[in-house]
Parts: structure tokens; sequence; C-alpha cells
């Protein structure tokens, strides 16, 4: 599998590490209610089809990215950068 | 016992070059081109193994990768490699190999008496007889299934050989180099795009070159030859021969093992024995042809029954003949084009038996039975004798049943287009009525596929789409497409089209039709699965093991799935296929491991001061990848005396201890302390420059995650520390929260664990060991009190001295720039001589860290909450952290959680880390990490253990029962060794 990193190029997976289910929303930081946090922590969907996952490149540039992958053929229909320098934050 | 070498027949051996190699220790002889299943045969050897269950004996079935039976030991000592495939060795000078899965011998097998207890070893034996309560039975009897179920055995010695890895990246890669793989390739030449044509035999030319037609006016071989010269003087072609494309991966990264060296004694001139490629392609051209079927009748294992096909190739190819009394059982005219070509290599075909009632061919000195099938196979080691009867299309029944003598029966059951690749692309095979077979479907990625593989059997067909295919790779990738004539060849020939023919009915009921020979899966095995309810084809393969043995069923899938659904009273393609997993062929462990292995597989870290320790008598250990002094030895001293000495020079004068391997993060950025107050539990917003605090982190579920400390260098810039063991993800989770979460956070975090050296001088001299060497930090109480950060100078080295103790003593934590490591820890060495300073490793160090109760690696295994740890009044309570909610679930404040405690052994003997603690005969808990405490003069432990505060004083037990280990202790406070703190002051 090639991951395309928007400050690398196209990279084989094996550079990558596969951190997690991108859409869950952490909770506010002072809510305190235990379910919210439990499934925050503790529950995820396991779509077939398109799912938004988080990657890291963490044998090069180490950035972090949100990469949107087929659960069934594995084919990446997008790499977006996460974090401070992302589009989104911009 | 009845192949034999024909005269001047063999396009592929070289008579003058004769070859010796030994099969079961006997010498044989074979040429120079020969494979090993050739010469076997050549030399009349029919029976080459023994089955996996039944230990029924078996010969060599096929000529290609398909083969079931021909699996054999090769070479011998460290190059020793069980179940090779003897139709796809090479022979060269000295080739040792042996048979497999036979006691005492080959031809004499005493577990072949399992047959008797074949009903039990039917499917879903093991299930049936193991499963649930059988359990305890199956520990009893493994050792004797695992003897008598097996093939060969893997060698205990070390290859001496070397295997590598490669990476190629091609425009249009052509698997199969047969004549559509070959005109693929040359089709695509012309657009300049960078071509890679691979294929697993040392020769190309595929099934064609049993072709005699003419091609573009030229005959086959001579056109095969013109091709693959024409091919090579283009620089933008690669031909790879030895090469079999085992996977098909996702973006058309394709797996395939070059075997470099496997056709020679042993590699030459520094070659690996085998490469792995990975191959990045554009677009693939699949060509991988097809495969001979095999037909289902009672007896068809027995050795001297082959493939038609592949007695064809061993005879043209390598001047071999399988038999000298030889029939064909067919269902199609293939069987017929077969036995002509047989007959003019001087094969002596007898008899073709057809179970079609009619065909166009008429043969010269070969009696045609038609409207027969073959119902048995007689023989004990090899066949002697075939059964024939008339069939009735209409009732499947079987008339009148006559025998025959032969000494070689030739199977020609149609052809399974090879779709393993495109399969394994996740592409649905098709169903193809005329050849009764699955062909690819529709491509999902970038690949077509052409020739045979699509039922493309008859030469000029296959050519053209061929042509076909690679013009359109051609297209799709953007190139020129010069326009191509279309191939004419005439004389090939015509297409099999075989009779759908599933299971041949049998009179005698307890013979065995086999369709899997590898996992010895009859079609008994079938019924009773269908019985059973195991209906669905990937239940059906799970439960009977049929194709799942590591020729993955090459020869068998087709007629099983076709028994299959005659037992439900379905169509094959209504019954469907299973998907077929990478690999094609099975792959060395050594190819997918290339270079990696021992010390490139797991490299070492070394401190900066590697050098000196080991100069200084250390004894290093392994801590994750790193080298660690263990303790230092004196002559004649123990592990254990030379920990003793150095934990008790710490508490009475000074020692130093390499830290260097303890994880380093610099956070910077204005909102740095926001950053760390809110991923350590205990509150970080309020840490004057200049000053270090210990921090404790959990994980997001609110169990501990890490321990360290952080040092403010200045109001943007921290340093932090973690344990050695969580270094790298410490740093992820850092990385991670930074980006994902608070992506408006000013911070920025980067790993420095490798550019600092760090080392611990501790005891109560420390402070006057530095005083000697450090002169531009007031190291007195006021000047640099507990806690306390300081940039100076050793020297002209610049360094960061933190006042901080993992011991208890009065310490200093001293860091450098890991080139300056080796002087700076001399310089300390030197000056501390005076007050005998003692380097101490991390023996001592775990000592030192257990007198006074603080936890390290054994205590934080990911189960443990500050509660369980005696942090509970650490955690603030006034913010939001990290773990903050989830730690309040109730079952992380239970209060029969295991908590940490101190042990005293009252047998004055060592404690094992890992035993179980026993209040009476209940386990309460288990020892964390233990040692011998010179200050007590005892030896002790900490052990996390139920309601652990309420037993300080109780007398307890340690077990420890792989040793019958048992150890009477009494809990203690954790704090062994002066729990005011006074030590740090001192
Ligand atoms: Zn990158």
């Amino acid at each position: 599998m090639i991951i395309n990193c928007p400050i690398c190029g196209p990279r084989e997976a094996a550079e990558y590490s596969y951190i997690g289910d991108a859409t869950r929303v952490r909770p506010e930081a002072d809510n305190i209610d235990l379910n919210s946090w439990s499934d925050y922590v503790h529950q995820r969907q396991n779509p077939r089809g398109n799912h938004h996952e988080h990657w890291q490149h963490s044998g090069a540039c180490r950035s972090i990215l949100c990469v949107t992958r087929d659960t069934l053929s594995h084919a990446i229909s997008g790499v977006k950068l996460v974090g401070p320098y992302s589009e989104d934050t911009k | 016992m009845s192949g034999f070498r024909l005269h001047n027949k063999g396009i592929l051996i070289n008579k003058d070059a004769p070859i010796q190699f030994s099969f079961d220790g006997k010498k044989m002889n074979g040429f120079k081109g020969d494979t090993l299943a050739s010469a076997l045969l050549a030399n009349g050897q029919t029976l080459v193994g023994r089955s996996f269950k039944y230990h029924r004996p078996r010969g060599i079935y096929s000529a290609g990768p398909e083969e079931p039976n021909a699996l054999v030991s090769l070479r011998q000592q460290g190059r020793h490699e069980p179940n090779t495939v003897a139709t796809g060795i090479e022979l060269y000078d000295g080739l040792i190999a042996n048979s497999q899965n036979a006691w005492p011998s080959l031809n004499f097998d005493v577990m072949a008496a399992i047959q008797i207890f074949s009903p039990f070893l039917i499917a879903g034996f093991y299930y049936k007889t193991f499963m649930g309560t059988g359990q305890r039975f199956w520990h009893f009897c493994e050792h004797f299934i695992r003897r008598a179920a097996g093939m060969g055995k893997a060698g205990l010695e070390a290859d001496p050989d070397r295997y590598e890895k490669a990476n190629i990246f091609s425009d249009i890669v052509i698997i199969g180099g047969g004549c559509a793989g070959l005109i693929a390739a040359r089709t695509a030449v012309q657009s300049g795009a960078k071509i890679l044509l691979v294929d697993e035999n040392p020769e190309l030319g595929g099934a064609s070159l049993e072709e005699e037609a003419t091609i573009e006016g030229i005959n086959t071989a001579d056109w095969i030859a013109e091709t693959i010269n024409h091919l090579a003087k283009n620089n933008n072609v690669t031909l790879m021969r030895r090469t079999s494309v085992y996977g098909y991966f996702d973006d058309n990264i394709l797996g395939a093992v070059e075997r470099v060296s496997d056709h020679k004694i042993e590699p030459e001139n520094n070659q690996p024995r085998q490469r792995h490629l990975k191959i990045f392609a554009k677009r693939v051209i699949i060509a991988t042809g097809t495969i001979e079927r095999p037909l289902v009748f009672a007896g068809n294992d027995l050795p001297g029954i082959m493939l038609a096909n592949a007695a064809l190739r061993y005879a043209h190819r390598y001047g071999v003949a399988v038999g000298k009394n030889v029939a064909i059982f067919t269902n199609n005219d293939d069987g017929y084009q077969t036995a002509i070509q047989l007959k003019k290599l001087g094969v002596n075909v007898t008899t073709i038996i057809d179970a079609r009632t009619h065909t166009n061919f008429t043969l010269d000195g070969i009696k045609s039975i038609t409207g027969h099938v073959v119902t048995s196979a007689k023989g004990s080691k090899y066949i002697k004798q075939i059964d024939i009867a008339p069939y009735d299309h209409s009732d499947h029944s079987i008339g009148d049943i006559q025998s025959l003598e032969v000494d070689s029966l030739l199977i020609s059951g149609g052809y399974t287009p090879m779709i393993n690749l495109t399969s394994q692309t996740g592409t649905p095979a098709i169903f193809n009525e005329e050849i009764q077979s699955f062909i690819p479907g529709p491509p999902n990625r970038a690949w077509q596929a052409c020739g045979a593989l699509i039922g493309a059997f008859e030469l000029e067909e296959c050519l053209n789409t061929a042509i076909e295919a690679a013009q359109n790779s051609q297209k799709l990738l953007g190139l020129k497409v010069s326009p191509v004539k279309p191939v004419t060849v005439s004389g090939a020939n015509l297409k099999a089209i075989p009779f759908a023919l599933t299971e041949i009915p049998c009179l005698q009921t307890s013979a065995k039709k086999f369709i899997d020979f590898q996992h010895d899966v009859t079609v008994n095995d079938l019924q009773i699965a269908h019985r059973e309810g195991f209906r669905s084809v990937e239940h059906l393969k799970r439960y009977t093991t049929l194709g799942m043995a590591a020729d993955q069923g090459k020869t068998s899938n087709m007629n099983a799935l076709a028994i299959m659904a005659q037992l439900r009273g379905i169509s094959i393609p209504e019954a469907g296929t299973t998907r077929f997993r990478a690999p094609y062929k099975p792959v060395a462990l050594g190819t997918l491991a290339g270079r990696y292995i021992g010390n490139h597989f797991s490299p070492l870290r070394r401190t900066p001061m590697h050098d000196w320790h080991i100069e200084h008598g250390a004894e290093m250990i392994e801590a994750g990848l790193w080298h660690r002094p263990r303790v230092y030895k004196k002559s004649g001293e123990t592990v254990t005396d030379a920990y003793i000495r150095e934990a008790a020079a710490v508490r009475k004068t000074v020692g130093i201890v390499d830290v260097t391997s303890l994880g380093k993060i610099d956070v910077q950025g204005p909102d740095a302390a926001e950053f760390l107050n809110r991923i350590y539990a205990n509150a970080f917003l309020k840490v004057d420059v200049g000053k270090a605090r210990y921090g404790v982190m959990l994980r997001e579920d609110g169990y501990m995650f890490d321990d360290g400390t952080s040092w403010r260098l200045s109001p943007t810039q921290f340093l932090m520390t973690t344990t050695t063991a969580n270094a790298a993800t410490v740093l992820s989770h850092m990385e991670q929260l930074l980006n994902i979460d608070w992506p408006s956070l000013k911070v920025h975090v980067s790993s420095i664990s490798d550019q600092w050296a760090a080392m611990a001088v501790a005891g109560p001299d420390s402070r006057n060991v530095l005083q000697k060497i450090i002169t531009d930090i007031v190291l007195s109480e006021e000047g640099c009190p507990f806690m306390a950060v300081r940039h100076g100078h050793i020297g002209q080295i610049p360094i960061i001295l933190a006042r901080l103790s993992f011991s208890g003593e009065r310490a200093y934590e001293v860091y450098t720039g890991s080139h300056h490591g080796t002087a700076v820890w001399s310089a300390i060495i030197e000056a501390g001589q005076q007050f005998d300073i003692s380097p101490y490793g991390t023996e001592a160090l775990g000592t030192l860290r257990i007198e006074k109760g603080h936890i390290s690696g054994p205590e934080l295994d990911g189960r443990t909450t500050m509660g369980d740890v005696g942090f509970g009044r650490m955690a603030s309570t006034k913010k939001s952290y990290i773990g903050s909610v989830l730690k309040q679930r109730p079952g992380l404040n239970d209060p029969d959680r295991l908590s940490m405690v101190g042990l005293i052994s009252t047998d004055h003997k060592a404690i094992m880390a890992g035993s179980y603690m026993l209040d009476g005969d209940q386990n309460i808990g288990h020892v964390t990490s233990t040692t011998y405490s010179p200050v007590l003069k005892k030896y002790i432990a900490l052990a996390l253990i139920k309601q652990g505060d309420d037993r300080l004083g109780e007398d307890l037990c340690a077990v420890f029962p792989l040793e019958d280990e048992k150890n009477n202790v009494q809990v203690v406070d954790p704090h062994f060794y002066d729990k005011e703190g006074a030590q740090l002051y001192v």
C-alpha cells in the first residue's frame, strides 16, 4: 500500500504507523461525563467502505495525516495533513 | 520402475554434460538441463514420497509448480530445505535429495499401516475428536499425530547463504514468459515503456514449447528464440527467469522471489541464494496460462499416474519416457493431440480411454476406446492395471468392467487457468462453461489478463489477446501505440474443450478417490462435510483442509468445486469459489528476512560511554535495544557481589551511573507549560525556570502510562525525560495530541534522546566530587537546592546539571552533548577518585530504587493506577488532564485492587520476581521487583497485593511454582530506607 504524504510524496505503508479512527471527537476538557469519555476511548465504528484514519509518517517527516481509505479495497482516495499546518486549521 | 531415457530427444538437456546426484542415498545420473523430477523419472524412480495423512505411496504427478506429490528435502546441513517441489528443482552435479514422511524407508513405510485407521482420519476428525472435552486427549495424542502427519523437517543449523531484497519500478510488468507474455513484451517495447517480463522457469516459452505450429511463417521454437533475441536487444526490457511472482498486493505492488543460485551447488561470486523483489508496477499484464486438470477415480493417486501434458514435457524437453506401456484417460481432444506427439517422440502409447462418445481424431497404432472411463487404478507401490467400463452419460452409471495392463496412466481432464494472482487482487473469478473452469473477472486494478489464462487456448487467439493487452496497457499509461497486425498461426493444437466429468463411479465403495493429493482429501471427505452441513465453499475448505496445503490446491480446486456443486445439486458458478491468497508458491522465511537477521534485525544502541564501560569490566545487559552496564565486576566477584558492593558505595560515598538510555524530549513553545499541565496528572503550570518536577502521565483510559522529570530551561522550553522503554511511545503520544486534539497549542516536540549523554552522580560525596570540577554553578544548598536545574561547564564542556535523586541519596544528573559524554564521565571519575567513586550498573540502580520504594518498569505494567502505587494524592483534582475522567471509573477505585507494598524475606533468601503472593491458599497478587538490600542486610521486594495498605506486618508466602520456590515474607511499608528523605540533604 502506498500513502502519498503531503510533505514527502508517495511512500510505502511500512514507513507509516497506524494511529486510529479519525472520526472520533475528543470530549471538551470540562466534560466530566464518564460515558462520553468511555465512548471516545473505547467505541469504534467498523465501516465497510470509506473510512477516515489517522496515520503518522513515523519513519520520515513524522507528520500526522488523515487518510481516507476504503476498507474493502484498501484504495486511498485522500490524504490530508492534520495539525497546526493543515489546510483546515488555517 | 518404468521410466527411461529416449534416444536423441530432449530439447533442454545437454547429453554431453552428465550429472551425478543422489536420491535417498542412491547415486543416480542425469544431464545438465534436467529437473530433479525428469532425472528421477529417467532413473526409473516412480515412487518419490509418502502422502501427508495416509502415508500412501506417491509419484511425480506433474511437470510444473502445481506438483502436489513430489516434495523432497533438498541439500544438507545449513542448506537443508524441506518440502521443495522436485518438478521445479534444476539438477546440478552433487545434488542431494531425500524423500519425506516415510519411515524407516520410502519403500517400506510403517506408517502406511495408518490406512487401516483411515475411517478415523476423515474430514473433521480433529474437530470431532479433540474439541471441548477432547482437549486433554489432544495433548496426549499430539506427539503421535504430528509425527505421523507431516511434511519434511526444518533444519536446525544456520543457513550459510545470503538473501537479498531489491525494489524494481516498471511501467509494464508481464507475468509469464510463454508465447503470450513474449508477444505482449514485443508489442509494448516500441512505446519505449520500461518493461519487466518475469517467468518462474529457467527457460522462456512456457507451454508453447510443445506447440508444433507455425507463427508468422516460422515454427514455434524458432519464433520463441527470435522473439527473446529481439527483446534482449532492447534496453527498456528486462527479462527475468527463475523468478516467481507470489503475491499481488495493494497499489500494484508485486512480491516476487528470484532464485539466483538455487540451480547451483552453492552460490558463486558473492551472489545471494535468493532475492526478494518488490515490484512497483504501473500496469501489469498477467499471462500465467493454465495447468492440466486431474480426473477423479478410485486409486487415482498411484505412482505411475500423471498429467498427460506433463508426460509430453518430460519426453519433449528432457527426453524421458514415463513408461513402456502407456494409456491415456481423457475427456477432451487434447488427450489425442498429446498421444500423437508422445508417439512421435517414441513413447509407447497403446490406448486412449475417452469418456466422450465421439471424437474426430483417428490414430495410427493407438487403440481409442470412446464412451469409457477408468473406474479404478490398481497396484501396490505403482500402477499395474486399470479397470475400464462403459459410461452412461444420462445416469452416470457404468457398465461391465474390463482390465488393462499398463505401467503408466496419463490424465487429461481439460485445462484450468491459473487465476491465483488475479484472484489475489480481489477480482471475483467468472465461470467459463466451454472450458469448464474459472477465468479472471473484469480487472479492479491496473492489470489485464490475456492468453490461455482468459480461456484463449488456441495459439492464434492466445497471441492476439496478448497484443491487445499490451496495446491497451500502453494506451492507459498515455504511451504511443503503434498499429500492430494481428498474428497468424497455422497448424496449432485445437482448443481442449472438456466434457464435464466429476467423480467417476466405482463398484468398490471403500476405494479412495483423491481430490487434494497433498492433503489427502478424498471424495468421501467432501461427502461427509456435505452431510454434516458444511455447504459453503469457505466452510467446506476449512473443514476438510482441501486446498490448504503448500500447493494451494492447484490441481484440486476445480474438481472439488465440481463435486461440491454436484452434491448440492447446483451449478459450479452457483457454488462459487474461494479467493486465493499470497503466496502463490511457498516463500522461504530467509528470503523474506533478507539481510535483516542477527544484529541487522535488532540493532544495538550504545551509549557514548560504552567503550569506557567495557574497558572497566562492565558486564552488559540488554534494555530494549540499549546495551547498558549491569555490574562492573571486580576479579572473583559474582553479579550479586558486585551490585551489593556498588549499591553500598553509593550509600556510603559516591557512585556514578550511565542513564543515557532514558528518553529525552525537547518541548518548546509559548504553550509548553500548558501542554505539560494537560498531559501530566500532577500540576505543571507553576514550575519555575531552573526547576525540575517529577510527573506521572496517564493513558486516556486512566491507567498509568509513564513517569519522569521535566526540567524548565526557559519560560518556553522544557526538557522532558521518559523511561527507557516508553521513549518512542511518549513522543508519538505527544505528537498526536498536538496535531489531532490541540492544534491551537503553540508547542513543538522533538526527540533529543540521541543528542544527549546522561549520567547520575549519587551519594553523600556527590557534591564534593562535582565541586572540584564545576566552577560556574554554586552547589550550595541555596545555590542548587533539591530539584534545581543549572547550566554550567566541566572544563570547557557545557553541561546541564539537575539535582534529582532516584537512589534516595544526594544526587545530581549531569547532561552533556553525546560527543562529550566520555570526557565528562572521565572527568567525574577522576575527580571522584579521592572519594572512592564507584561506577554502578542497572542492578545497583535497581537495588537503590527498590530500597526507596520508587516505581519503575515492573510496577508500571499498564495495569496499575496511581492509587495502586501510592500516588493517589499526587494526582491533581483541580485540572483536566489526560485520563482525569476515566481514572474515576469504579473499577479503577475498587478497594479490592492490588496495591504496592514492600516485602522482607523472613527465610533470608532471595525472593523471585514474578512470584505469586499467597494468603493461605488465596492468590492475592504478585512480586514485581526484588533485590538484596545492603542497607537492611535482607532480601527485599516490591509487590502488588490486594488490600496491601491494610496488610502491613502480615506474614504471607511468595511462591514460584516454575522452580518450586517458596519464600515466607513479611509485608512492610515499601519505603524501606530513609522514608523522610533526610539523605537527600546530607
Ligand atoms: Zn512525510
